[in-house]
């Protein structure tokens, strides 16, 4: 089948998502026989096209920012279902983050498409078509039988492995045809975050639950974070008392992360916490609890006081990556 | 301006979800249904700007894609201070189905600003929101985190990967809400139980729509491996593991 990917960049640079969202739509169109297009909006520089090639995409559809200076999510699935019927696409695939959420399943309606977001491996059977993905917060998995002849995927983070498969890219120039709608809203303020790693990103992470008793403590996490170069995280509780920064709550009613290596100082494994987190590949826990639920989901644990344990851990990492 | 949350009903957070022994559906007995964390905050934030003085805001209602089973749960909704509720009599199969009968009870009910969750706790969809958005061709905006009412614009905060956005815009429109929008679900005092006898529970019968895509087989995920318990005096020995046992370092 062919498939279409959203291509999304952060200032002309495609992040590790958009390499391993293209690595799997290449695997997925070898299995069927297709190739790869992928929709790119505005100007990134040649050599940052280039790498789409790397990884299997045979040709670039180079397209106008849609609907001027703002994000609108309405002209963005305009332009991608319109790139989806013009490459003849009957897999069109995001990776995930806030702007695919808010594109893709409009792209599904303007498509008469399936929708499956959190899709986390090639499908079981293409005739008929049927994915997995994970259900009730990690809880489950689930396979959804799509009917439709176009499909409308969101790849979860981390949940493919980047692979090289370079071939051919062309790069042709892309205007759709359409009438999309003026924004009919203004943007007024904004706010970048920066600096800081972020946390959906990271490759690790260091989070710290209520065991910090107080918001005043976190400078032992923030060095142990330092160490690894991990963007930092936090149970709900910790968000709520204002100890850190909403942004950095993970879990059912935060944000759902998958980093490779996931370090839980304090955190007692509430299911909702879980729920967030459950994807990582490998987690550490501490805590002083050895009854803690969390040690039912970590791969290391280690049982005792994190005021004592974090700054030698710091120290042990610190000098591993001296070596 | 008048607003409708859009509610799903599910599983309480902290349900061990068990399927039937075919592994095509979910055992529901002995669950405790609840309304979706996401929706409650929505609805929380909606009537918190109903009741400012002067409120622009004269209606807050809710909806459910559902069947009767749900009454209850929608009670709830009615107890904290929903002033209406409907309910679409359908057992629907996928987001699309239910974002097409929402559809309809927005159009005829003319509603001017919707709001739904991040996602529903059970299948974490997350496709709702905008799906009904594009089936009526309005203006929406996902990751809200914050939300007021002025006399015909709304100002919102969008949360986007790298950067929050304030936004002012004008019904109708449809939002998607995460967190931050109100802080505590409101809990049903005694007097909102008993008012709620007598708010309208509306049940209306479901249009003709289809669906594109539905759950067919369950799946348990595999054990996981037990924990490897370290020494607290030796965290070196976690360092070790980490480079050369999960190649995590
Ligand atoms: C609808 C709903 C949604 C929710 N969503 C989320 C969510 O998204 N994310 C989330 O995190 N929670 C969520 N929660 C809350 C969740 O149920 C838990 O209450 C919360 O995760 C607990 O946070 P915690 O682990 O930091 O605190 P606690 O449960 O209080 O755990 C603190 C832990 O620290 C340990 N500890 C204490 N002192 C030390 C020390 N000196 N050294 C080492 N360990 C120590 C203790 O043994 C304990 O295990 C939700 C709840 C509900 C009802
Ligand atoms: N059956 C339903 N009835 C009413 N609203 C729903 C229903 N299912 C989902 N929603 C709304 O859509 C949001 C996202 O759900 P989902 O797309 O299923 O993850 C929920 O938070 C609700 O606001």
């Amino acid at each position: 089948m062919s498939v279409l990917i959203y291509a999304n960049h952060d200032a002309g640079k495609f992040s590790k998502s958009v390499l391993e969202l293209a690595s799997y739509a290449f695997a997925l169109a070898n299995q069927t026989g297709g190739q790869v297009t992928a929709l790119v909006t505005g100007n990134p520089a040649g050599s940052e096209l280039d790498k789409l090639g790397k990884y299997g995409v045979a040709k670039i559809l180079l397209t106008p920012e849609p609907g001027g200076r703002a994000f609108d999510n309405r002209a963005y699935a305009a332009f991608m279902a319109s790139a989806a019927q013009a490459s003849g696409a009957s897999c069109v695939l995001f990776s995930d983050g806030s702007i695919s959420r808010a594109v893709a399943p409009r792209v599904a309606v303007r498509l008469q498409a399936g929708y499956v977001a959190g899709v986390i491996g090639l499908p079981d059977s293409i005739e008929p078509f049927k994915i997995r993905r994970s259900v009730f917060t990690g809880k489950a998995y689930g396979f959804v039988e799509i009917t439709s002849p176009v499909k409308v995927m969101i790849l979860a983070r981390n949940s493919w492995q980047i692979a090289e498969n370079p071939v051919t890219c062309t790069v042709e120039n892309f205007v759709p045809e359409i009438a999309v709608p003026a924004a009919g809203f203004e943007v007024v303020k904004v706010e970048e975050q920066t600096g800081a790693i972020r946390l959906q990103d990271a490759e690790v992470v260091v989070s710290g639950g209520r065991g910090l008793k107080s918001g005043d403590n976190w400078k032992i996490l923030e060095e142990l974070a330092g160490s690894l170069g991990a963007a930092m995280a936090c149970s709900r509780p910790v968000a709520d008392e204002g100890w850190r920064p909403h942004q950095e709550h993970v879990g059912q009613t935060g944000k759902v992360i998958a980093p490779n290596l996931y370090f839980a100082c304090g955190i007692s494994g509430a299911i909702q916490h879980i729920g967030g987190i459950s994807s990582s590949r490998v987690i550490v826990a501490i805590n002083k609890d050895p009854e803690a639920p969390i040690f039912q989901f970590a791969r290391y644990g280690i049982v005792g006081d994190l005021f004592q344990v974090l700054p030698v851990l710091t120290q042990a990492i610190k000098k591993l990556k001296s070596e | 301006m008048k607003i409708l949350v859009c509610m799903s009903v599910v599983p309480d957070t902290t349900t061990q979800i068990r399927f039937k022994p075919d592994m095509n559906s979910m055992e529901t007995t002995g669950i405790q249904w609840i309304i979706n964390p996401w929706d409650e905050l929505a609805l929380t934030r909606a009537l918190e700007i109903r009741e400012q003085p002067d409120s622009v805001v004269t209606q807050v209602s809710v909806v459910h894609i559902g069947l009767k089973d749900a009454d209850p749960v929608i009670q709830k909704a009615l107890a904290v201070g929903a002033d209406s509720a409907y309910r679409v009599n359908v057992a629907a199969a996928g987001a699309m189905e239910v974002a097409c009968q929402l559809s309809e009870v927005v159009k005829k009910e003319h509603f001017d600003l919707v709001i739904t969750g991040h996602d529903s706790a059970d299948y974490n969809g997350s496709a709702v929101g905008e799906m009904l958005a594009e089936l009526l061709d309005w203006t929406s905006f996902s990751s809200i985190s914050s939300f007021s009412a002025a006399r015909d614009s709304i100002t919102i905060e969008r949360e986007m990967d790298s950067r929050t956005e304030t936004i002012i815009a004008h019904p109708p429109c449809v939002l998607t809400i995460q967190k931050g929008i109100a802080k505590d679900p409101r809990i049903p005092s005694l007097r909102g139980i008993m008012g709620a006898r007598s708010k309208p529970l509306l049940q209306l019968e479901p249009i003709p729509c289809t669906g594109t895509s539905a759950y067919v087989k369950f799946e348990n995920p595999a054990p996981r491996s037990k924990c490897r318990m370290i020494d607290p005096a030796n965290p070196e020995e976690l360092v070790e593991l980490l480079r050369n046992e999960a190649n995590v370092l």
